[in-house]
């Protein structure tokens, strides 16, 4: 058992190596059938392995120490995998999906330049999303959480000829350096308050401490990491990267920027349980960020005109509610979320990549339209998607949803201008999405003439993950139907192993009481309402009257063009932070500190002075071999001189 | 007696399996000669085995002339890594150049035996025997291309210049001997030990001579003038074995010998280490940014790894003692690869060396210029290669020593060595080509060599924890 979780990890580290380093000779077939061989295997590995933990082992976490690591004095991290039920339902999403995409990809990306470097990317970014989850220890976690954001990395700027790409992806790399440093500085500070940074033995330490326990430094530990993961998993003030890395192929934003990367820091906060547990005003600062980061990003998707970066906000915002589930105190809710919208906004960028691939590459709504007809399939199951992450009864994200909005209610930390923020939220989505799905694939065609005649449904390869991508997104709630309308929350009852202890912790210990009142029905009753309002707006603006939007934005030009321009976070961040320091780079560091002092002075200066010191010095080997003997016999003189002098 | 030949099983599965690769030779067709290097190499693998044998069972035998304990299992593994990864190597070499290869694989398996004597003997005597036995198979292999004259060059200077230096050390047996009347390093201790005890200077003189005797094979300064002319001259599969092999069984006995019994005389000889590891490090990395010869380049980055090594030598303490271990292994990893494969890619009769004639060799071998890239990046120390975490090790020995002035001389010293590795790197993946060297393809021996070479670089590179455990159990001299 535990040796095929361990074996999971290989073929993904085996397909990128033979595709990295063989494949260019590789014909394309062999290319694609490596790496989604690979994926596979490590898919059905997951999925065998968490059958057979399910069904007989106990719920306990099974750490798993395959050798030591780093030892420095008294720090020790080891090579050591920890799993428990979150570890694998982690990694069955994340291997489920990155083999849909994986397969979806040989159809998209088939008449790309650097066919066999895409999947290399692609496998070596699954194989660091294995060691991300499976970590049993805060340093190899990071070296997943590094190991992905390098592939992300590269995967942004695939196409790096193209400026706009290779800056994203250099964006991407350095904002969420500036979370990993958190990171880093926690894990720290981790070793030095508890003597171990391994799972195994430090949740147990935390979960013993008492309840009235102080710690400022537990709660630095957990702010600290959570910086992490907001850089990781696009928060504010960090997500600035996330929409510019949509430069990168469309399978790999479906796959690293929407279902699994992103999320890396949903599970590490999950993951973390305990520590935030005994660190509320660490968790209560979660919630809040996630809760306003939802809103904010979901009020940018609105003006929008960018598919693709229409669905970069949205996850965003999706991300922020993942946050806001666990934030509140009640992490399945989270998970659970995270596993729904891997399904259906994978499901929607993929929809999108068949769009774009229609289209020549067009990502602007304002120039579609009427595609229903054209791409039957495509259309389908992007309405299904749509559907899903609206909330709409009967599709998953509803499930996941309200979940989430009830925890925000009465979650241990949640609170009611928690829920109304997310709720409001939650209509917004219902307005961006279907705005989505009827400027692309409703009302008339405004595909321009020479693009028109183009468009078509994409190959079964594309389709094919489209479909099943879909099913999942209609059927991945029902995992976990809630306890208001009859159900028993499996899904949660299935994680409760791992979070039960945390959040009873934080139920007896919560400052405030939960809010009672309203009835899970209730809850219910009022976002379905925010979303259907959100989609009759949405047809009524662009279905049913498309003039009045532009009327609209006339008449509230300044907010409109603060939405547009995205409240000009960039240009803020522009203003603050990087012309500063370019300023200050070029024209005092570059210049003169580099160029002069450094360059001239100490490069140029000591380099002269040791080339001519070697050159006097090489003479001494002339080849001669008396003089060679006349220096040893010099040599060993000198030396017993020295002793007897010295005596 | 049995439990005596057990402890020197290595040894004499050495000595056997070399004895018989001679007889076998002339029954062997001259189109079939890489037999004989598997079955050297066989005879290397059967010598670990036994080497861990003795691992099992340490203790005394033959009188106390002879110790396996971990000191002599680390260094005899060394030895044999050393002795297997070269064998690999040379095996495609030999029938490239057309060279008998009976002898060679002996000679290499009886100076491996000399080395393996080294660093097991505990009787001066046994261990100049292993020393003299090691030399003189060396001697034979630096002229091993008859018919080249800079072969022949370097065997007479080797031969000439080592038997000189041995002498020295001869003479320090004999100062040890006359101080104390016996020249067993485990009575000599006793001796030591007891009021009375031998002079300290005297002692000190003793210690010199042998460093001079020593010294001379580490390529120390003031007695590392020989090596650049040697190390051009000799086949580079030897230069392989030689730049490392006798090297480290030098430094295992003056492990051995300064920080043992006679560590009184070694406080007074300490500026001279002190002083010897700084010229040492200084005379090869400034000579070696002028080179414009890739094997005489690798002799002057030979000299100056010796260097850093000494000055982990100088540090004395226990750490410092495992560093020079650790080092050891690393030093043999890289070095070896870089000479093996620049003596593939010399091509026929060795005449391509140049460091011209690499130009655009990334573009047209992409596997060979990553594989000598690699083996580059290690010797001159850059992170995640064994190369920077066994010059870390050594430094940080030298500053908890407090020789802070010595490793500041040091950490610059490696700046400077980046200067002429990285040349190299740029001339092969930035200058156009075409590559005057040879772009055959890799022999799969030889590819079998290089990959141990690159795979420990990086294992030791990465996860050294475990293998610096081994190592620091050397730091016990002698048997207890």
């Amino acid at each position: 058992m535990k040796d095929i979780l361990l074996l999971m990890l290989f073929p993904p580290l085996a397909g990128a190596f033979l595709n990295g380093v063989f494949g260019r000779r590789y014909p394309k077939a062999l290319v694609s059938a490596i790496a989604c061989g690979a994926s596979g295997l490590a898919a059905l590995f997951a999925l065998i392995g968490a059958w057979n933990y399910t069904r007989f082992w106990s719920p306990a976490a099974l750490p798993l120490r395959i050798g030591t690591w780093i030892r420095a004095g008294a720090f020790r991290a080891d090579f050591a995998l920890y799993y428990d039920r979150l570890t694998l339902v982690m990694t069955c999403i994340v291997t489920v999906v990155a083999f849909l995409i994986h397969l979806y990809s040989r159809g998209y990306m088939e008449h790309e330049e650097g066919y066999y470097r895409f999947f290399s990317y692609m496998n070596l970014f699954l194989f660091m999303m294995l060691v991300l989850v499976t970590a049993g220890n805060y340093p190899l976690m990071f070296v997943g959480w590094e190991g992905v954001g390098l592939c992300s990395y590269l995967l942004i700027g695939f196409y790096f000829p193209k400026k706009s790409a290779s800056d994203a992806g250099k964006k991407a790399f350095i904002v969420t350096r500036i979370g990993d440093a958190g990171f880093t500085v926690g894990v720290a500070l981790m070793f030095w308050t508890f003597g171990t940074v391994s799972f195994h033995s430090l949740f147990p330490k935390v979960a013993l401490m008492p309840a009235g326990w102080d710690s400022n430094a537990l709660t630095a530990i957990c702010l600290l990491l959570f910086l992490g993961a907001v850089g990781k998993s696009a928060q504010l003030p960090l997500y600035v990267w996330l929409p510019d890395a949509m430069e990168g192929p469309t399978p790999v934003s479906a796959l690293i920027h929407a279902a699994t990367m992103v999320t890396a820091g949903v599970y590490m906060v999950a993951r973390s349980n305990v520590l935030y547990a005994h660190a509320p005003i660490a968790l209560e600062t979660v919630a809040i960020v996630g809760c306003i980061t939802a809103f904010f990003a979901a009020t940018i998707a609105i003006c929008q005109n960018d598919l693709k970066r229409l669905l970069a906000y949205s996850t965003i915002s999706q991300l922020g509610y993942m946050f806001l589930g666990c934030g509140a105190g009640l992490f399945a809710t989270g998970i659970f979320h995270l596993m729904t919208h891997a399904f259906f906004k994978s499901l929607l960028f993929l929809a999108a990549g068949s769009v774009m691939h229609a289209m020549s590459g067009e990502l602007d709504m304002r120039k579609m339209g009427g595609l229903r007809h054209k791409m039957p399939v495509t259309y389908w199951t992007f309405f299904a998607a749509t559907l899903a992450i609206c909330g709409i009864p009967g599709f998953s994200g509803f499930f996941s949803k309200d979940e989430i909005l009830a925890a925000a209610y009465n979650g241990p930390l949640g609170g009611p201008w928690l829920y109304w923020l997310g709720t409001i939220t939650a209509g917004l989505t219902a307005f961006y999405m279907f705005r989505a799905l009827f400027m692309t694939f409703h009302g008339p065609s405004r595909v321009p003439e020479d693009l028109a005649h183009h468009v078509h449904e994409s190959g079964s390869k594309m389709t094919g993950p489209l479909i099943v991508l879909a099913i999942l997104s209609v059927i991945g709630g029902y995992v976990s139907i809630p306890s208001a309308l009859g159900g028993s929350e499996r899904f949660d009852g299935y994680l409760a192993p791992v979070f039960f202890s945390s959040e009873h912790f934080l139920r007896t210990t919560a400052a405030h009481a939960p809010s009672g009142g309203w009835s899970g029905l209730t809850l219910m009753g009022f976002s379905l309402a925010f979303a259907l309002g959100g989609v009759f707006a949405a047809y009524w603006l662009y279905l049913k009257s498309p003039e009045l939007p532009a009327r609209i934005a006339e008449r509230f030009a300044a907010p409109y063009r603060l939405l547009v321009n995205k409240y000009y976070v960039d240009q803020f961040y522009n203003w603050l932070i990087v012309r500063p320091i370019r300023v200050c780079s070029e024209s005092f560091l570059w210049k003169r500190v580099d160029a002069g002092a450094i360059d001239g002075g100490m490069v140029e200066g000591s380099g002269a002075v040791t080339v001519a010191l070697g050159g006097i010095l090489r003479r001494i080997y002339s080849g001669n071999l008396r003089s060679y003997a006349t220096w040893v016999l010099l040599g060993a003189v000198m030396w017993i001189g020295y002793i007897l002098v010295m005596r | 007696m049995t439990g005596d030949i057990i402890r020197l099983f290595p040894e004499i599965v050495l000595g056997v399996s070399g004895i018989l690769v001679i007889l076998f030779a002339p029954f062997v067709p001259p189109r079939r000669q890489s037999l004989l290097g598997w079955f050297a190499l066989f005879g290397v693998v059967a010598a670990g085995a036994a080497d861990a044998l003795t691992a099992r069972d340490p203790g005394l035998a033959f009188g106390g002339s002879v110790s396996a304990d971990s000191f002599s299992v680390y260094f005899i593994a060394l030895f044999l890594l050393v002795a297997g990864v070269t064998i690999l190597g040379s095996i495609h070499y030999l029938e490239r150049e057309n060279l008998p290869a009976g002898e060679f694989y002996a000679l290499i398996l009886l100076a491996t035996l000399g080395m393996a004597l080294m660093a097991a003997g505990l009787d001066l005597v046994l261990v100049f025997l292993g020393l003299e036995l090691s030399s003189l198979s060396t001697y034979i292999l630096a002229g091993y291309r008859r018919h080249d004259k800079r072969s022949n060059e370097a065997s007479l200077k080797y031969f000439l210049l080592g038997s000189f230096a041995t002498a020295f050390f001869l003479y320090g047996i004999a100062f040890v001997y006359g101080l104390s009347g016996t020249t067993n390093l485990m009575t000599l201790a006793r001796r030591v030990g007891a009021a009375g005890g031998p002079n300290r200077t005297f002692a000190a003189v003793a210690l010199l001579l042998i460093f001079v005797g020593l010294g001379f094979k580490v390529s120390a300064a003031p007695f590392q003038i020989w090596t650049p002319d040697v190390y051009q001259g000799a086949p580079a599969p030897v230069v392989a074995f030689l730049s490392v092999g006798p090297k480290a069984a030098a430094f295992a006995v003056l492990l051995r010998v300064f920080f043992g019994p006679l560590s009184e005389g070694s406080h007074m000889a300490f500026w001279l280490l002190w002083l010897s590891a700084i010229l040492t490090m200084c005379l090869g990395n400034l000579a070696a940014i002028w080179q414009s010869n890739v094997k005489r380049l690798l002799a002057y980055s030979a000299i100056a790894q010796a260097g850093y090594i000494l000055v982990g030598f100088a540090a004395g303490s226990a750490d410092g003692r495992s560093a020079v271990s650790f080092y050891l292994v690393t030093y043999a990893l890289m070095n070896t690869g870089a000479f093996l494969l620049v003596a593939q890619l010399a091509g026929g009769g060795e005449g391509r060396t140049e460091i011209d004639d690499y130009k655009g060799l990334a573009r047209e071998c992409p596997g060979k210029a990553a594989v000598l890239s690699v083996l580059l990046l290690s010797l001159s120390g850059i992170p995640t290669t064994a190369g920077f975490l066994g010059k870390f090790y050594l430094f940080r020995a030298a500053v908890d020593s407090h020789l802070i002035a010595l490793t500041i001389i040091a950490v610059l010293n490696s700046v400077v060595s980046v200067y002429y590795y990285f040349r190299l790197i740029v001339v092969m993946y930035m200058e156009e080509g075409p590559a005057a060297v040879s772009t055959a393809r890799l022999p799969g021996s030889l590819w079998a060599a290089l990959a141990v070479s690159v795979a420990g670089i990086f294992y030791l590179g990465i996860f050294p924890s475990a293998f610096l455990e081994f190592a620091r159990l050397t730091s016990n001299l002698l048997p207890h």
